[in-house]
């Protein structure tokens, strides 16, 4: 018996069909995920059983049954008590998810009032893990941490004992070792109260720990529906395949990760065929001329598999893993000359008080950075937000001028920018290029700017060229591209004045996946043709295993251990890096590292302008000692390139 | 006939001259035609501009002025022109029978006689209401035909309003043919400018025009004032005034406010402090209590220097600039600091970030990145301010701080009906056709800066 029974559901905003003929069910206890990339009417669909659309969109048919009643008949007032009393929802931003004025507690009692619940506000608190319940109850939001709001809003949807807890995207916004906390909380609740749950999801790892059955959402229509384990033991639908192929890991490391090309079609697209069919390798004629009927793969033992696609017994069942060429690897070489020596970088921010504005203390952001790059290789420096790891790639460039330490570059001192040498890619993509200017004028700026000579115009050609983009496209302006698109515009701006080193500040982190995989591609590719050096900086460990050959992890202004990135990857010392590196939702394919012991850490970040005394990091650490509350520990070098700041490590 | 340019006139073409480059800039910049298609596109919008256009049109024919020449009076010798002290426009030539034709005191819109009894000395009739001496003088002494004569002159007005649109109609459905028969799909009509909204407008106008012309021939149409001035022609030429009032202001306060506001938001540090503390000081004086010194102060200044003016329209046109001056000197304070924060926010886009990473100096990145970025927010301020300035001038002139009192405007327009809505009976014409008007004026502009907001903001973009 399934508590909601979702049949044909489309949602209508004007002629486009963000969410068209989406079936499924949950029954009580189980999880069900909704897994696909941004604009493919994942949350169009949670918002549609919610009745909750905004106003240009409506429903355009079909039936949702929850508990046997029909949401669609319900008058506005019953459907009022059913949200929040049948069906909750978190949302992805816990930031803006709560208001800023009031304290937490009261914004939970208002919904138990509203609902009546029987557990009050500090014991939801308290069941959602926020140590010290009855102090934070009396706090407001801007007191708590992000993981901590998300924990409130969960509390929130709790007040009600509903039945069935929509969570959009609730870990997108947080970081990874928050995510794992988060995650398993959801789990724990979820089998104390038998709750169903609705999961929106683009991450398949968070998808492969939470979920029972797996819907994959493409352009508005689910195109695979099956259980979890047989979804990721042999998911059938080209995209769901191309989305498990386009996941950067160690394995793919050494060849070309698959793409998915182009990017998911807009709303108002109208599809004659297989709405796949533009991006599928594995088109044929037939899949343009009609919409796909739902194919079942039933295996016989009552689990539904099914597909929504023509060829999908005649598709290989193993998902084709790209077998490109593998690119010569720049090897270390030993004794190279560092093409970057950064030693001892500090940024300090003063904190100022009071009418006089005297410094009354310091914001270390970073506190004495150490790093050196070759030529022709990337160093990935790792961290959770707020580690200080962005400030370090600016100080690095001179964006923000250092307090302390230097930068040597080919080892010469470096006072001030040095933008022939240098360049950044920035995270956002749609906030890195002037909306106000062609895309010709922002790549040639850099040019302009230095005074470099030459036909422009041809050298713009040829950057375009260089990063997969048609020449023409020099004459159009930003918001004509996609984000995919655009950040391929920001790579070829940075090109544009021969640098020997990137600062790529998560140049991936805004994109999605099967995106995210081209330009993985294309950073590799320009690293093999031109030299490069990159710095990356990131959060995304599945990234730093593909492309990385070397790994620093930064925590609270410091970095704390680094390495090749084999040995900090496969073999962490430092207790940081392990609760990192397991919290990090990966996709079993098989389904049997499911119990695996994982370190979870405790707690949030401290904050950087009043660190803990000795070890950073010890108040998380489960193997903290006496020495550790003492003094920060030392380097200890394991190898000639691994070392780590702890003092178990020796 | 000799041409006198006053300086209002010489700002006021700059300003339209200005405009109309700025418009041919903007064609060429995508987002920008973009924007102004969405705004062509509203019907609202469209109507408002036709409805700001007529009042435009009446602003530029008052601002050509000349002074008239003299008849050769005997004792002049030959070649010695003599031209006459008052500075007339265009558009009091083109009224020059309202201008004219002045009864004694106040009558009523339509009337045939003045509005207060007076006692007449002919016949020995006591105290009665006399006839007036030009509204519908043309009836006679028989004034049996009075309804019939409005009746038709009304029928005649509409016909020559239909008669004046019909060609318009023709033009713009010849147009639309063509369009449609490059297209061939019919693309332009959904994409084009709202033409049927333009067309609506221009017949309403026009008709309403027809009919005031067709009456205004016999009747004082809106009455008159207290010294027998037409009213229509007091509310016609009030709207050069409030146009004027509106526009210079925003063209002296826009530099002063987007060139702090820049700096202040991208350079910071003292520079920030220096204009914030500046327009803090500003914002703490009362605004009233500034131009009401400093009006006084300028009055104090012309009255002292009666040879710096050849007429003593250029002496009131003096006073408005003042005016304007004074206006614009404590309005900029609110745009700049609106673009200070905007400022602060483009600052910290990677974009900024990623010109600082070339080595791009500071005025550069001001110019290429921060500017453009900052147009929308000046474009919706200015067409937001016009509306709050042209009430403001009425305020002013309430309070008697306004224009000079012989400068026909809204604001003295009201400032005498102050009295006149005390009288028993009520006089209430001439605050009703100046509301009238200012109500046509600010409500157009105020509906065009809608549809601008709406289109230029990036938000609504997509």
């Amino acid at each position: 018996m399934s508590l909601l029974t979702v049949r044909d559901l489309s949602v209508a905003i004007g002629q486009a069909r963000p969410v068209d003929g989406v079936s499924f069910d949950i029954a009580l206890g189980e999880t069900f995920a909704l897994l696909g990339e941004s604009g493919c009417g994942k949350s169009m669909t949670a918002l549609a059983l919610m009745r909750l659309l905004p106003d240009a969109a409506r429903i355009g048919g079909g039936q949702v049954a929850f508990g046997g009643r029909s949401l669609a008949e319900l008058p506005e007032s019953e459907m009022r008590s059913l949200r929040g009393g049948g069906m909750a929802m978190i949302f992805q931003e816990p930031g803006t998810s709560l208001n800023p004025v009031m304290t937490v507690g009261r914004q939970i009692r208002e919904s138990i009032d509203l609902h009546g619940g029987k557990l009050g506000a500090v014991e939801l608190l308290d069941a959602v893990g926020i140590p010290d319940a009855p102090r934070r109850a009396n706090e407001y939001p801007f007191q708590l941490s992000g993981g901590m709001k998300q924990r409130a809003m969960i509390a929130m949807a709790l007040a009600g004992a509903p039945k069935l807890l929509i969570a959009d995207e609730p870990t997108t916004a947080l970081d990874v070792t928050i995510q794992a906390q988060v995650l398993d909380l959801l789990r724990e609740l979820q089998r104390e109260r038998r709750m169903a749950m609705l999961l929106i999801s683009h991450d398949l790892g968070v998808v492969s720990r939470m979920s029972d059955h797996v819907g994959v959402m493409y352009a508005g229509q689910l195109v695979e529906v099956a259980p979890r384990d047989r979804f990721f033991g042999a998911a059938a639908h080209p995209y769901s395949r191309a989305l498990f192929a386009a996941l950067p890991d160690s394995s793919r490391r050494d060849g070309e990760l698959a793409s998915i090309p182009g990017s998911v079609p807009p709303l108002t697209a109208i599809f004659s065929g297989c709405r796949f069919a533009d991006r599928c390798a594995e088109v044929r004629p037939a899949c343009r001329e009609a919409p796909p009927p739902w194919r079942e793969l039933g295996d016989g033992a009552g689990a539904q598999h099914m597909v929504r696609c023509i060829r999908v017994g005649e598709l290989p069942m193993a998902a084709p893993m790209a077998a490109a060429e593998k690119s010569a690897l720049a090897a270390r070489r030993e004794g190279a000359a560092a093409l970057l020596q950064v030693s001892d970088l500090q940024v300090h921010f003063p904190i100022r008080r009071g009418v006089l504005q005297r410094v009354v203390g310091q914001v270390r952001a970073v506190d004495g950075v150490s790093l050196e790059l070759q030529a022709g290789r990337t160093l990935a420096l790792v961290g959770e937000s707020g580690c200080g790891k962005t400030t370090a790639g600016k100080a690095i460039l001179h964006l923000q001028p250092p307090t302390g330490g230097s930068v040597r570059l080919d080892g010469r001192q470096l006072g001030g920018l040095a933008p022939r040498a240098m360049q950044m890619v920035f995270q956002d993509p749609y906030g890195s290029l002037n909306p106000r200017l062609r895309v010709g004028e922002i790549i040639a700026e850099g040019m302009r700017a230095l005074a470099i000579g030459g036909d422009h115009s041809r050298r713009i050609a040829g950057l375009l060229g260089q990063v997969g983009l048609a020449a023409d496209m020099a004459g159009r302006y930003p918001h004509e591209f996609s984000g995919g698109q655009r950040q391929r515009v920001a790579i070829a701006r940075a090109l544009a004045v021969d640098p020997r080193l990137l600062v790529l500040d998560e140049p991936t982190s805004a994109l999605d996946v099967s995106v995210q995989a081209q330009i993985l591609n294309l950073l590799r590719e320009l690293q093999g043709r031109l030299g490069l050096g990159y710095l990356f900086i990131t959060h995304n460990i599945a990234v730093v295993d593909f492309l990385a050959h070397e790994v620093a992890v930064m925590y609270l202004g410091r970095i704390v251990e680094r390495g090749r990135a084999e040995e900090v990857l496969r073999a962490p010392r430092h207790p940081y890096t392990q609760a990192l590196l397991s919290a990090v939702p990966r996709v079993e394919q098989d389904g049997e590292m499911r119990g695996v012991e994982r370190v979870v850490l405790q707690g949030d970040m401290p904050s950087p302008a009043n660190p803990p005394a000795g070890c950073h990091f010890h108040p998380r650490c489960a193997l903290a000692v006496a020495a550790c509350r003492s003094a920060y520990p030392d380097e200890t070098r394991l190898t000639a390139t691994h070392a780590v700041r702890c003092h178990l490590a020796d | 006939m000799k041409v006198v340019i006053l300086w209002s006139d010489a700002l006021l073409f700059l300003l339209l001259a200005l405009v109309f480059i700025g418009g041919w800039w903007s064609r060429r910049q995508a987002h920008l035609r973009d924007a102004w298609r969405k705004v062509g596109a509203s019907a609202t919008a469209m109507a408002a501009t036709t409805v700001l256009a007529t009042f435009l049109l009446v602003g530029v024919l008052d601002s050509l002025h000349y002074r008239e020449r003299l008849p050769d009076v005997g004792g002049v010798p030959a070649g010695s022109t003599n031209y006459s002290n008052e500075v007339l426009s265009a558009l009091d030539a083109v009224l020059s029978p309202l201008r004219t034709r002045s009864e004694k005191t106040y009558s009523a819109p339509l009337a045939t006689y003045l509005f207060a009894k007076e006692s007449l000395d002919a016949g020995g009739g006591g105290r009665d209401f006399p006839r007036l001496r030009h509204g519908g003088a043309h009836l006679g002494a028989q004034l049996d035909g009075h309804g019939g004569d409005i009746a038709m002159r009304v029928l005649k007005g509409l016909g020559l309003g239909v008669a004046l649109w019909l060609p318009l109609w023709f033009f713009a459905r010849r147009k639309k043919l063509m369009r449609s028969g490059i297209h061939g799909d019919g693309a332009g009509d959904t994409a084009g400018p709202a033409v049927g909204a333009v067309l609506v407008t221009a017949l309403v106008l026009l008709l309403i025009a027809g009919v005031v012309v067709a009456l205004a021939q016999g009747y004082h149409v809106l009455g008159t004032d207290k010294v027998g001035q037409d009213v229509l022609y007091l509310t016609l030429k009030s709207i050069r005034t409030g146009l004027l009032i509106g526009t210079l202001t925003t063209l002296i306060m826009l530099p002063a406010a987007v060139l702090l506001g820049m700096l202040a938001g991208y350079v910071g540090g003292w520079v920030d402090d220096a204009i914030q503390y500046l327009y803090t000081v500003l914002n703490s004086i009362p605004g009233v209590l500034l131009i009401a010194a400093a009006v006084l102060m300028m009055q104090v200044i012309i009255d002292t220097h009666p040879e710096w003016f050849a007429s003593s329209a250029e002496r009131a046109d003096a006073r408005l600039l003042a005016l304007c001056l004074i206006l614009g000197v404590t309005s900029w304070t609110g745009l700049a600091r609106l673009l200070r924060g905007e400022t602060l926010k483009l600052r910290e886009m990677d974009y900024v970030q990623a010109a600082q990473a070339f080595g791009v100096g500071r005025l550069a990145i001001m110019l290429r990145h921060i500017l453009p970025n900052l147009m929308h927010i000046v474009l919706i301020a200015l067409v937001m301010d016009f509306s709050g300035l042209v009430l403001a001038e009425a305020v002013l002139s309430y309070v008697g701080i306004g224009v000079d009192p012989n400068t026909i405007s809204f604001g003295t327009m009201i400032n005498a009906a102050r009295m006149e809505l005390a009288r028993e009976p009520m006089v209430w014409w001439s605050l009703a056709a100046a509301f009238a008007f200012m109500f046509a004026l600010v409500l157009a502009a105020n509906l065009l800066a809608d549809a601008v907001r709406d289109a230029f903001d990036p938000r609504n973009a997509g």
